[in-house]
């Protein structure tokens, strides 16, 4: 099933270093939480980090899955994520499954 | 072990203020990411994946069980309960916050360690033979040489703002174990046919996108003229290094470019005007410096007969420990690659156990090595069987040292920003695919290394098996190639044919280990089957 192509902004919070997305209104860790930022993306990541909200934020294209968005490049799946080989250590602990997806 | 003296104490201690105080600029938006960048990157802190990384120095791989024991206690109160071991002799954590990390080093300074010098273009942490002071084949310890550069490239101001990075070891021993040609400056004492001591000087070797082995710029530098023949080499490499490519920066690719005959006759040339400066130290300060490697005061009379009827101690005594230079000790090799683990991960509480045995057995000394293992330099052979029953207790007697699933693997894409795919699980499915520890010992030693990118962080120019993991179209794929050695024979691998998936690749490893054992004569390790019969019957059977 083919999805629509969205556009998200991601980048790592400026304190502790956690990724986030962009929400529309704020910032969150979980990538289900990312909206489709279309056109305006790259005004919203100069904006927000310019306000120090995010560090080194850049806008990536995601699938909208059911899910909620599937970024297009593995390397933002894993950071969506958290690494591949400490589930332990992910976003979503108790998701066996996860892993998996993210590849 | 060297101690730090008042200035030492007093300069890192220093750069923790200045760190703390613009890590709080940057937190109120005085200095923008731009701004900050490289001053937090001279600190030894990187923004990855998930977060900001903590690269800690440790000088030629050195350590007491006191500074082991914070590097857990750190692990637990700032990270996620464990650390990763480097291939250059070091520590990351990769869970760091920007808010702690002056927290964090000034925990450091207080065991007299720091993050200075491990990013930025300069001259990095100093390696060495994780054997030095124990192995019987060497001249000398190489670390007071070793701590001499240390204290002589830290904050050295012409070498701040290197065209690149720069990245020196020093070895003792006809054995290479630190990789001594595949650095920007690779030394190695010896004696001259007169007895005395000096250096021979590789310049210009690398891994990277360009790998290259360094040629011998000096097969014989008299020890008086240590100092001021590195600076010389140095400034030659700092004046004429190329800045408009960093992909063209290392010095590996001036001398490349001059030639090895025009790069020496120019350092030679510089060295002239430098030696003029009295740069060198007077004898009694390399004296003092060498003191405090001075070698334990070792138990005498100790049997060096060692009860081996526990056949699975007696399987890790015969891979993990290695003769010592002092009757009735041996050097013992911590594995940190249990089959299915992470090469070069330690927990918290196995970090404390290391340093616990380290002060119990080891006269207080642990070493990092450049394959992601731990060493305990000094251990009289009466308490081997004490020590692995503890080690074993930890999950970290695993007996495969050298062997193929003695993994060394970049924390590739699970972590890297660079990174363009993942090495560890890589690492993983190949150490389950041969977990059987009889499989492995039959293969004999197999030196296989995983980067997940192009810098080749895993080494995997120098494997006898080295795997690059690539980016094709958004997929993982992975470069095989054969024939690389870190050690003394020297060579870089050659990449044998299109890449694979990653369980492709894991099969491909197999296909050709098992050519090779049916290809092998007495003696021969992979290597020098492949070398003798190059590559057509490897690519044959992982090809058809």
């Amino acid at each position: 099933m083919e999805f629509e192509t969205v556009r998200i902004v991601t980048g790592n919070d400026l304190a502790t270093g956690d990724v986030t997305w962009w929400t529309g209104r704020g910032w969150s860790r979980h990538i289900a939480d990312a909206v489709d930022a279309g056109a305006e993306a790259e005004a919203v990541a100069a904006r927000e980090e310019a306000a120090r909200h995010v560090n080194v934020p850049y806008v990536i294209e995601a699938k909208a899955t059911p899910d909620g968005p599937r970024p297009a490049h593995i390397k933002d799946r894993i950071r969506a994520y958290g690494p591949t080989v400490r589930p332990d250590l992910s976003i979503a602990p108790a998701d066996e499954g996860a892993a998996e997806r993210v590849l | 072990m060297y101690k730090y003296d008042e200035y030492d104490q007093s300069i890192v201690e220093a750069r923790v203020e200045e760190f703390r105080e613009q890590a709080e600029r940057r937190l109120s938006g005085e200095l923008s990411e731009d701004q900050f960048k490289p001053l937090r990157l001279m600190n030894g802190l990187y923004l990855q994946l998930h977060a900001y990384m903590l690269r800690i120095a440790i000088p030629y791989g050195t350590l007491s069980s006191r500074q082991m024991r914070m590097l857990a206690h750190i692990a637990r109160k700032y990270d996620r309960d464990y650390g990763h071991f480097t291939t250059r002799q070091n520590l990351q954590y990769n869970w760091i916050k920007l808010e702690d990390a002056a927290d964090i080093l000034a925990e450091l300074a207080t065991v007299e360690m720091h993050a200075i010098q491990t990013s930025g273009n300069c001259i990095r942490n100093i390696s060495s033979d994780q054997f030095a002071g124990a192995a019987a084949d060497e001249v000398t310890d190489p670390r007071p040489w070793a701590e001499l550069l240390r204290q002589w490239s830290t904050f050295h101001p012409e070498f701040t703002y290197l065209p690149r990075k720069f990245k020196i070891a020093v070895i003792a021993s006809e054995e290479d174990r630190a990789a001594v040609k595949l650095h920007d400056i690779g030394l190695q004492i010896r004696r001259n046919e007169a007895g005395e001591v000096g250096f021979r000087v590789f310049v210009g070797g690398g891994m990277g996108r360009t790998p290259m082995i360094a040629p011998l710029i000096r097969d014989f530098l008299p020890k008086e003229d240590f100092l001021s023949y590195m600076e010389a080499c140095l400034r030659v490499y700092n004046r004429y290094g190329r800045r408009d490519n960093m992909y063209k920066a290392r010095i590996k690719i001036l001398i490349h470019e001059l030639g090895a005959d025009e790069y020496r006759r120019q350092v030679e040339e510089e060295f002239l005007h430098v030696k003029t400066l009295g740069l060198d130290p007077p004898a009694g300060e390399f004296e003092r410096i060498a003191a405090f490697f001075a070698p334990p005061a070792y138990e005498t009379g100790l049997p060096d007969e060692i009860d081996l009827s526990d056949p699975d101690f007696a399987s890790w005594v015969e891979q993990n420990v290695h003769a010592h230079k002092q009757p009735g000790h041996a050097i013992v090799t911590i594995s940190l690659k249990p089959v299915g683990g992470i090469p070069g991960d330690a927990s918290s509480a196995q970090m404390d156990l290391m340093a616990d045995l380290a002060e119990q057995y080891s006269f207080d000394e642990l070493r990092v090595t450049h394959a992601q293992n731990i060493v305990l330099p000094h251990v009289a052979k009466r308490d081997l069987h004490t020590i692995w029953k503890k080690l074993d207790a930890a999950g970290l007697a695993t007996p495969n040292l050298d062997l193929v699933s003695d993994i060394i693997a970049c924390p590739g894409l699970d972590y890297c920003s660079l990174a363009n795919a993942r090495s560890i699980p890589v690492a993983q499915k190949i150490a389950q695919r041969f977990a059987s520890l009889d499989r492995q010992r039959d293969l004999g030693e197999v030196k296989l290394k995983i980067s997940g990118c192009i810098n080749a962080c895993g080494h995997h120019h120098a494997g006898h098996i080295g795997i690059l993991g690539v980016d094709r179209k958004g997929e993982e794929n992975y470069q095989l190639s054969f024939g690389g050695s870190g050690a003394e024979d020297t060579s870089i691998a050659k990449i044998i044919g299109p890449g694979f998936s990653e369980d492709g690749v894991v099969d491909a490893v197999e296909k050709a280990l098992e050519t090779y054992r049916e290809l092998r004569t007495e003696g021969e390790r992979f290597l020098d089957t492949y070398r003798r019969v190059g590559l057509a019957p490897f690519k044959e059977a992982i090809y058809g």
